[in-house]
């Protein structure tokens, strides 16, 4: 299985990408510069968090339409999985592959913690080795992870099974019904305020990321018989 | 050359944090006649044309496809002679 980790100007959490993958799957993995126009050879593209474009007019909003995106969004189109993560959830949402927008948290609090999520839906490529309900503890490090959506789309992504994670103790940053992560309606793209990628050993205070990591694999080996 | 002026605000319905903060800091200073605050952004655009129809429609495509997330914000434009 290939991994590509897109590298944007100012995306910080590239490395910590790259090395969850390696570390727990042993997979090919790259970085791939955002002016980069074909994908086709990876089978999972990883929108890493950081500070694209320095986060200037609105998170994510520059790096959703630099060249790398129209690639994303044909091979998310293809059905390959496509996982964002803090800005790179962001950037999901601002290139309009995810719905809703994230805004300023609401205590106006940039907040760094590990925090308790609930598994809302285990049936997704990106949540099958965990159990339904689980509590994880994954940490966040942002400022704008505020989610929004409308009610009338939040009806359907409900209907739809499309939460994937909710904040299970404190809501940390104001999200509509303490929304963490989402996927999309084909549920091949994921998008999460919390960072799986920096919870993958014991000594970072908490394990619970790695099995995101091989949810995907097995997802994909099962779909390719390998 | 024409200069466009941009006013981006979130639209009524999303809370505004930076706002509500601003709020509550100009009651502590006794301006309790403050009723709310939204914060928006303001932008200038000068675009290189004479033609004021064109440079209006060129802007607003701007504003839906970068500087406003219509998802959450609202965009006003006025044109100016630059």
């Amino acid at each position: 299985m290939r991994f590509a980790v897109i590298v944007f100007p100012g995306s910080n959490c590239d490395i910590d990408a790259y090395k969850a993958v390696e570390d727990v799957l042993a997979q090919d993995v790259d970085y791939v510069w955002h002016k980069e126009t074909d994908l086709s050879q990876y089978d999972c593209i990883f929108l890493p968090g950081g500070f694209s474009y320095g986060d200037y007019l609105r998170c994510g909003a520059m790096a959703a339409r630099s060249p790398v995106m129209e690639a994303v969004k044909k091979e998310a189109k293809a059905g390959k999985l496509v996982i964002g993560v803090c800005n790179g959830f962001q950037v999901l949402t601002e290139a309009g592959l995810l719905p809703g927008a994230l805004r300023h948290n609401q205590q106006l609090k940039f907040r760094c913690e590990i925090v308790p999520l609930t598994v809302m839906n285990k049936n997704t490529p990106f949540t099958c080795d965990y159990e339904q309900d689980e509590i994880i503890h994954i940490p966040i490090a942002h400022g704008e992870g505020n989610y929004y959506v409308d009610e009338e789309t939040l009806a359907k992504m409900k209907e739809n099974n499309q939460i994937v994670f909710r904040y299970a103790g404190v809501n940390p940053n104001g999200s509509v019904e303490n929304i963490a992560g989402i996927v999309n309606e084909a549920g091949n793209v994921l998008g999460m305020m919390p960072h799986p990628e920096r919870a993958v050993h014991d000594w970072l205070g908490s394990n619970d990321g790695r099995r995101l990591f091989t949810s995907i694999l097995r997802t994909w080996r099962e779909k390719h018989g390998a | 050359m024409i200069l466009v002026r941009i006013h981006v605000t979130l639209k009524k319905s999303v809370l505004d944090p930076q706002g509500t903060a601003v709020t509550r800091s100009l009651h502590a200073l006794g301006y309790d006649e403050v009723e709310d605050v939204r914060i928006g952004k303001y932008l200038e655009v000068k675009v290189k044309t004479t033609d004021k129809r064109m440079a209006e429609e060129r802007v607003r495509e701007m504003c839906e496809k970068l500087l406003a997330n219509t998802v959450i914000e609202t965009y006003e434009i006025e044109l100016v002679e630059a």
